[in-house]
């Protein structure tokens, strides 16, 4: 099944990877379908990468691509975790080894940040209109990173808003 | 790791570590990393399952490393599992560890997807979908934002904000592989330069 291939080397990254392999390379999703079924990942418990390994893979094939989605999503990372951390335990002393780290995690939040940017492009079908898209947008960005809102908040507050607001603009 | 603990670790602590990670599990909106506190609380204060910089170590390799960082539960598992023998241990402990945290929750947002497929016509699901995208491409800029300054916000740390700069203006716009970005990244902090 391609999903297994795919699923080992694409999705053993954080989430930019997963968004350049899903959408710009295999194409499986628009960039809108895209934003709809991180948004639904993301409302879930449970890990948000995961969440949408699941989701993606169950719409394609069902259980088993649900299954095999998340085992893919896990598998090679976890290894790779692990010889990290083993070696991180016997070099923790070294300065280079923090350094790493560190420059790791800077490119890292600048991947999720381009990811971010790249699918404002997605709102641009919004019924909301551009607007109140920025608004929404803003409200979040400014109650998570100013205020340090916790995410649940932000999430139900903010979604509560926006779903009544959406709910009263589409066509019954 | 200077200090280290020796375990006891029999089936009932091993249970109790399971069951406290199924009840995480479905706590855990927005992700795992909400959690941290409340396993610090079991694992290090409360139980001693784990050192404090056991426990520092595990996020911090997790989420520098590429992958979900949910893997720092996987992380702990082993270093409790290590504290309480060695290798086997470890094993175990990764194993219930994860799937403590990933079954309930993936079996909700998995019929929870499953239905939401189904009725996707119904006006209330395109409304969520359509109304939680702005906020959610809110949270990625915040997530990303969060995390470079991780490290500190002070001027001083200008570097890592260029660094993230750069690898969102890279990312972005041309079609590089993350994994070289990554690799730049890690070969500039260990030389220093970040």
């Amino acid at each position: 099944m391609s999903f297994t291939l795919l699923a080992l080397q694409g999705f053993g990254g954080v989430l930019a990877v997963v968004q350049r392999e899903l959408v710009e390379k295999k194409r499986w999703l628009s960039q809108e379908e895209f934003i709809e079924d991180w948004s639904v990942a993301q409302i879930m418990p449970g890990p948000n990468v995961i969440n949408l390994a699941l989701i993606v893979g169950s719409r394609y094939f069902g259980l088993k691509g649900a299954v095999v989605g998340l085992a893919g999503m896990m598998a090679v990372p976890l290894v790779l975790v692990l010889t990290l951390a083993l070696i991180y335990s016997q070099f923790a002393d070294h300065p280079g080894v923090a350094g790493a780290l560190r420059g790791m995690g800077a490119v890292a939040s600048g991947l999720i940040l381009a990811t971010g940017i790249k699918l404002i492009s997605a709102l641009k079908t919004n019924v909301l209109g551009w607007r109140w898209c920025t608004a929404l947008g803003l409200a979040c960005l400014v109650g998570i990173v100013m205020i340090r809102l916790p995410l649940a908040y932000v999430l139900f507050g903010l979604g509560g808003v926006a779903f009544t607001m959406t709910y009263r603009r589409l066509k019954p | 790791m200077s200090e280290t603990l020796t375990l006891n670790f029999g089936a009932a602590e091993w249970f109790q570590f399971f069951l406290h990670y199924l009840s995480l599990s479905l706590l855990a909106i927005g992700g795992a990393i909400a959690m941290i506190p409340d396993m610090h609380r079991f694992l290090v204060d409360q139980n001693f399952w784990l050192t404090n910089a056991q426990f520092n170590a595990s996020v911090a390799i997790a989420q520098a490393a590429p992958g979900p960082n949910v893997l720092f539960i996987a992380l702990m598992g082993w270093n409790v599992g290590m504290n309480a023998g060695g290798v086997l241990q470890g094993l175990l402990g990764i194993t219930l560890a994860i799937t403590g945290m990933l079954i309930p929750s993936s079996v909700l947002t998995y019929n929870a997807a499953q239905w939401g497929h189904r009725n996707r016509n119904m006006r209330a699901v395109r409304a969520f979908k359509q109304g939680m995208a702005p906020i959610v491409v809110g949270l990625l800029i915040a997530t990303g934002l969060i995390l470079a300054s991780a490290s500190g916000k002070s001027l001083e740390y200008w570097p890592v904000w260029l660094l993230a700069g750069v690898s969102a203006v890279i990312c972005w716009r041309t079609k590089l592989h993350i994994l070289w970005l990554l690799g730049a990244g890690a070969l500039l902090g260990w030389f220093g330069w970040i």
